[in-house]
This record gives structure tokens, sequence and C-alpha cells, in this order.
């Protein structure tokens, strides 16, 4: 699809977010939701004692899984799946660049989202929760994030060229 | 009948569930439609070869930044109401560098890895893998981390009440910049299509 008409698409289900439930999109809370749960089945104490996992724990409707983003990133999953049966793109592959091999992708993949974890619970939110919706609010720290997003993954650029060119 | 609904009562919490399923179902369609099921595509963006993330993104955020703006100008919508994430200005710098590194090592975010996921992309897939485990990491190191993270508390601010101008200039401000950028991606596309070509690659 022309990404601008992609993005007007995602603009208008974002302005919907807000008409609905006053609230913007995101992606990282519903991953905290999860964390924070499997920590309290492993060690209670220890996750009742920690603030953030706190956190989690008390929010949604009786149950950290009953939430908003919990029940919203299940259907981006549905919904990227749709997207991609309808247009013929389902295929099981690991993409990377021609002087990449599968196995060190993979390996950088899991850096990377681990780096992308840590910095999202920094910021309170990933590229859809401060990014999209913090930056159509004129969220003054938002977009002070967006900005770093972008000189970041530029200036690593260089150095990842052999994962990806 | 204003908006937000949510908060003015029109439903409950059993149906703001439902909403945010399908609100979720919009997203991730058209993130697929954008490509950014794809890690590929998405880091283009920084060999500056496809600047899709930064049409998509802005073109977005436009859209529901004009719509806000007017459904609010027009009465219809309670801004005071509208959910703005509190800024922690050093937090949220901080942050911003350490996942827009992980963006280019990583090749997704959050949202994205779950689009390519469901869609078959392996690398998707432990890219999620690997976000479970920075999340864990940074809840085991809060205790530490909480004095840093909950520094520079700004409260609910937004750029124009930031530099104390109308909401107006501000929106204006944003497409003109938007639009100036999207012309000047596309040159930059181009370029770099031409170089390619240039070089025989």
């Amino acid at each position: 699809m022309n990404p601008y008409l992609a993005g007007v698409g995602l603009g208008l289900v974002l302005l919907l977010a807000y008409v609905l439930v006053g609230r913007g999109l995101g992606a990282s809370g519903a991953f905290s939701a999860v964390v924070a749960v499997i920590v309290n089945a492993v060690a209670p104490a220890h996750a009742q004692s920690n603030e953030f996992y706190r956190g989690y724990l008390e929010n949604g409707f009786g149950s950290p899984f009953k939430s908003f983003l919990v029940f919203e990133v299940l259907g981006v999953a549905v919904g990227g799946f749709l997207s991609g049966a309808l247009s013929g793109r389902l295929k099981r592959t690991v993409e990377r660049g021609p002087r990449m091999s599968a196995p060190g992708r993979i390996v950088l993949a899991i850096l990377g989202g681990a780096l992308m974890g840590f910095g999202a619970k920094l910021a309170r939110g990933c590229t859809s929760g401060q990014g999209l919706s913090g930056g159509a609010v004129l969220d003054l720290g938002s977009w002070t994030f967006m900005i770093m997003v972008f000189a970041a993954g530029y200036a690593g650029a260089y150095f990842l060229r052999r994962e990806w060119r | 009948m204003m908006a937000p609904f949510y908060k003015y009562g029109l439903f409950g919490d059993e149906v703001s569930l439902i909403l945010a399923a399908l609100i979720g179902v919009g997203f991730g369609f058209f993130l697929e439609q954008a490509g950014f099921g794809s890690s590929k595509k998405l880091v283009a963006q920084f060999y500056l070869t496809d600047m899709a993330v930064f049409k998509v993104m802005f073109s977005a955020i436009v859209t529901a930044m004009l719509g806000l703006f007017y459904l609010s100008w027009a009465g219809l919508l309670d801004f005071s109401l509208v959910y703005v994430s509190p800024t922690f200005f050093w937090p949220d710098l901080v942050g911003g560098l350490v996942l827009g590194a992980g963006f280019i090592v990583g090749g997704f975010c959050p949202g994205t890895s779950v689009v390519g996921t469901a869609t078959g992309r392996l690398d998707g897939l432990a890219f999620m893998g690997g976000v479970f485990g920075g999340i864990f990491v940074y809840g085991e190191l809060y205790p530490w981390l909480a004095d840093f993270a909950n520094s520079t508390a700004m409260g609910r601010v937004t750029i124009d009440s930031w530099l104390g101008v109308s909401k107006g200039l501000v929106v204006f401000a944003v497409v003109v910049l938007a639009v100036l950028g999207f012309w000047g991606a596309s040159a930059v596309e181009r370029m770099m299509a031409r170089r390619e070509v240039e070089a025989g690659t």
C-alpha cells in the first residue's frame, strides 16, 4: 500500500482510539503485563515488593490480562495476519542482508529486542505509545523521544551494515 | 454527545476491551499494509533507501493530530480527558536512544514485531523474545533505576503549552514540517536509487 495511504489509515485508527476511549495505541505495555504476571507466578513476594511489577499487576479490570493494551496487541496480531494473508505476504523466513547468516540474525534480533524492551520501559512507551500516540497529542516528552530514536538509528546504521546491506 | 465516549460513560469496561481488540486489528492491518511486518523494510529508513517509516509515521501523526484538533475546536471532544503521557525529560531522551539502538540492531519495534511474527517472520518472533527479556532486566534493576526513571518529571506538558503559544500554531508548524519532510524523504530516496544504479549494485 502507498505509505501515505497506510499512514492516514493508521492515523484514523489512532484517532478512533482517542475518540472512543480517550487513549492512544500502545504495544510494549502488553509485553510488560506478561513479564509481571510470570514473575509474580514464580516469585510472588519478589514481584509484590517491586513497584514496577506491581504497577502492571494492579492494572486491568480484575486481572492484568484484562487490560486495554493486552486486548489491543492480540488484535494487532490478528490484523497483521489478515492483511498479510490478503496481500499474499505470509512467508516463513528470517529477513536479513545478503552477508548475514540466519542464526546470526536471530541473535541480533534477540539483542535488539532486549535493548528495545529496556528503552521502552525507561521512556514509558515505545514507537506506538510514545511515538505515534504521543506525537499526535504534541506530547513534549514524546517528541524528544522520537528525535532520539531516529538519531540512534542513524548513528548505529553504519556499524550494522553487515546485518542489513 | 462528547468524546472521549468511554470517559463520558457511554459504555463500560467490558465494551472498552472489545473495542481495544478491534482497534488493534485496524492497527495491525495498516502496519502490515505499510510493509512493516518486514524488518528489512523498517531498517531501510536508516540506510536512506526507503523512507516509508518516516512517511507512514508522520502521515499518521498529522492525520490523528488534525482530527483531535478540529474535534476539540468544534466542541465535540474534551482534550483535557485525552491521555497525554507525563513527560520525564531525561528518561524520555535516554530511553529513546536505547530504543533507537534496539531498532537498528533488532530491526523491529514491539508493535511491528507482533505483525512480523503473525506473518511468519522468525526474526520477529526472536525479537519479541528479546523484548520480554529486556523488560525483565529493567524490572529486576528497577529498584536502582527508579531514581533516574522518575527524575525531571514535568507532568502533562504539550509542545504548545511548553512554548506558551497557541495549539493551532504548533499544529500548523507540524503540518508544514511534515510536508517538507515528505518532499525531502522522496528526494533522498531518488538520490540513493541513482547512486545504486551508478555503483552497479
